[in-house]
């Protein structure tokens, strides 16, 4: 039994288009990334790797070249069916957070729900509160972001990202502005969620980060430079304990 | 996507931004408030000026001598004076929808008495007169049947004629004399104040018809004949009955002209009404004008918005809002907030309509219609001018939006 694969590039390439000169972002990438999986996409600026991120995200079309999500073809959707699937199949997780400022993590966790098409949602409530129970904010849901660390900001994202329950969670640097503790403590978030077979899919340009997911792809020159596996990622949780007692 | 989701998202907006909303409030709040106020101040001026022809006495017919045509050529209004009392008498004898009937005669005069002299017009009439223009006595009495038939030399004052002859005491009883001749006071008219045209309606004395007529003006007819109709209703009716009745007294062929004019005064209102309505159309577009600035206010904040929820909209979209989801969010955005401004300018343009009513001693009319047709016209105000700042922001492409700092 083959596991389903929730994402398959082929040939994807992104031209843009500024009017004097062509810019190939991307030459051509085939990538297929599994139910389960936990990737990590490395990268220095100007390798593409926002580009594919962009494309991951069906925010944008590629030039050329297909691209299933969940067997769908998403090159072929129009806006308003790209809408409709970033909010059913993809949980986006931001670098910074990007929650709706003035408005409860509870509220901040509905608005996917608000805007899903898909089912009718009786207890949306309750879904956004189990949402933030998983990432440890059950007793936090009606502060608001300014009343709220960075890493609880963090954890308030993520469980916005999940609530709608979707295929892929795409994280843009997650970590890019936390401390190194918080950031252990996000990691081990996603580690965790990863093991409960939540597909996720990571861009940063940290190798320390990277280490701690199962597969590292690293873009060059709008290309896969290279791929690697890692047999025993590190383990989050593990570095967290070794880490000296906070201080109080 | 469900309404009740979209109301949701808008409402947490609006209440996020209390002092935001608060402003962009406030042009329709003025708005709506000055359209109120204007055109209740309008409606008032028009109500004042229905009030004074009013006060020329309900369901008043009035029968003028008309126009008289010699050889086709029309001498205007008043040219020739075919009304007599014989009109009188028959218009009593046999119309059965006039609940009172009296002929004025008119004549200017020098009226002495008291402590000096006055200029004013000699009405003589009949004892209906003050039951047609419901004007009631102050003090004394009025003339009776017996002193029509007897020519009594009997008068009544307007006020103006008391402030100026008899300033300090009761002029009942006394005796002026108006062109010589010697007249015993009975009663004085209460104050009837202008009338539309701004005529001193108090600049008058009454006299029973019969003296007027053979003692001062020595016309041989008389210049016109007050009735009332029993109800407004039957004003049409009693029109017709006149002319039917005068027709057959002034002997006048089928397919002639009248040599009459048989008004009511609907028609002598008309004119001041047109005048109001023009002023009342005018106050109402220069509020117009606040608020059609107020949805500029509304479009301009809502741009403002738009640019520094770019983020907030990048992010909207990366979970899944459609454009018109946005669209809508913004559209739902002006719309509520022009609506609760024009219900908040209704609040206080009813005050405000007070205070001025209050303070002005202006008549001021709230007419209702007018608070639904500000509500509507801010609901629409809210979409003309949340449009174009909603689909600005709906257009916006989520990857440049989720970049913009």
């Amino acid at each position: 039994m083959t596991t389903p694969a929730v994402i398959s590039l082929t040939d994807i390439t992104k031209v843009y288009d500024t009017g004097e000169i062509q810019v190939h972002a991307l030459r051509g990438v085939n990538l297929e990334i599994l139910s389960g999986e936990f990737v990590a996409i490395m990268g220095a600026s100007g390798t593409g790797k926002s580009t594919l991120l962009n494309i991951l995200g069906c925010l944008d079309h590629p030039t050329e070249g297909s691209f299933l999500l969940d067997g769908v073809p998403v090159h072929t959707l129009n806006r308003d069916q790209m809408a409709d699937i970033r909010n059913s199949k993809i949980g986006f997780v931001f670098q910074s957070f990007n929650l709706l400022q003035r408005t409860t993590a509870q509220e901040n966790v509905l608005v996917p729900l608000l805007y899903n098409r898909r089912e009718k949602i009786d207890d949306m409530k309750e879904r956004a509160t189990t949402a933030l129970t998983r990432v440890g904010l059950g007793e936090r849901i009606f502060s608001h972001p300014n009343q709220l660390s960075g890493g609880q900001q963090q954890r308030v994202a993520i469980a916005r990202a999940m609530v709608n329950k979707p295929s892929l969670i795409l994280a843009d640097e997650p970590t890019g502005n936390l401390d190194s503790r918080t950031s252990l403590e996000i990691l081990a978030l996603f580690q965790d969620l990863n093991r409960q077979g939540v597909t996720v899919i990571m861009v940063t340009h940290e190798p320390d980060v990277a280490q701690y997911t199962k597969r590292i792809i690293e873009m060059k020159d709008g290309r896969i430079l290279r791929e690697s596996r890692l047999s025993v990622p590190r383990d989050a949780d593990e570095e967290l304990r070794k880490l000296p007692a906070e201080e109080e | 996507m469900r309404s009740a989701n979209l109301f949701r998202i808008a409402y947490q907006s609006i209440i996020k931004h209390k002092m935001r909303t608060l402003l962009t409030m406030l042009g329709i709040i003025i708005g709506v408030g000055a359209v109120i106020v204007m055109v209740a101040i309008g409606q008032g001026a028009q109500a004042s000026i229905q009030g004074q022809i009013n006060s020329l006495g309900t369901n008043l017919v009035l029968v003028f001598p008309g126009v008289f045509r010699q050889a086709g050529v029309s001498m205007g209004g008043g040219s020739f004076t075919r009304l007599s009392f014989d009109d009188v008498e028959k218009l009593k004898r046999e119309s059965t929808k006039l609940t009172g009937i009296s002929p004025v005669v008119r004549t200017g005069a020098q009226v002495i008495g008291g402590i000096s002299n006055w200029s004013t017009s000699v009405y003589g009439v009949s004892t209906d007169y003050l039951s047609i223009r419901e004007w009631p006595l102050s003090s004394g009495e009025f003339f009776t049947e017996g002193d029509v038939r007897s020519q009594t030399k009997v008068c009544i004052l307007g006020q103006t004629l008391v402030k100026n002859l008899f300033p300090d005491n009761d002029p009942v009883g006394q005796q002026v004399r108006i062109r010589n001749v010697p007249f015993k006071v009975i009663g004085v008219l209460s104050e009837k104040g202008q009338n539309s045209m701004g005529m001193d309606q108090d600049d008058i004395v009454l006299a029973p018809s019969s003296t007027v007529f053979y003692r001062l003006s020595g016309s041989r007819f008389i210049s016109q004949i007050l009735t009332s109709a029993a109800s407004t209703a039957e004003i049409p009716a009693a029109q017709e009955e006149i002319r039917t009745i005068l027709r057959e007294s002034h002997k006048i062929n089928e397919g002639e002209d009248d040599d009459f004019t048989v008004r009511n005064q609907t028609e002598l209102a008309s004119t001041a009404e047109e005048t109001t309505r023009v002023m009342t159309i005018l106050l109402a577009s220069i509020a117009s004008i606040s608020l059609l600035v107020g949805g500029i206010g509304i479009m301009n904040i809502m741009l403002v918005s738009v640019t520094e929820r770019t983020r907030e909209i990048g992010v909207r979209m990366a979970l899944g809002a459609r454009s018109r989801d946005i669209l809508v969010q913004f559209l739902v955005e002006a719309v509520v907030i022009s609506i609760v401004g024009g219900l908040i300018g209704i609040v206080l343009g009813v005050g405000a309509t007070l205070v001025v009513g209050a303070v002005t001693s202006w008549t001021t009319v709230i007419v209702p219609s007018t608070l639904f047709v500000s509500v509507g016209f801010s609901a629409m105000v809210g979409i003309f001018f949340g449009l174009y700042p909603a689909k600005k922001a709906s257009d916006l492409n989520p990857i440049e939006a989720l970049r913009y700092e």
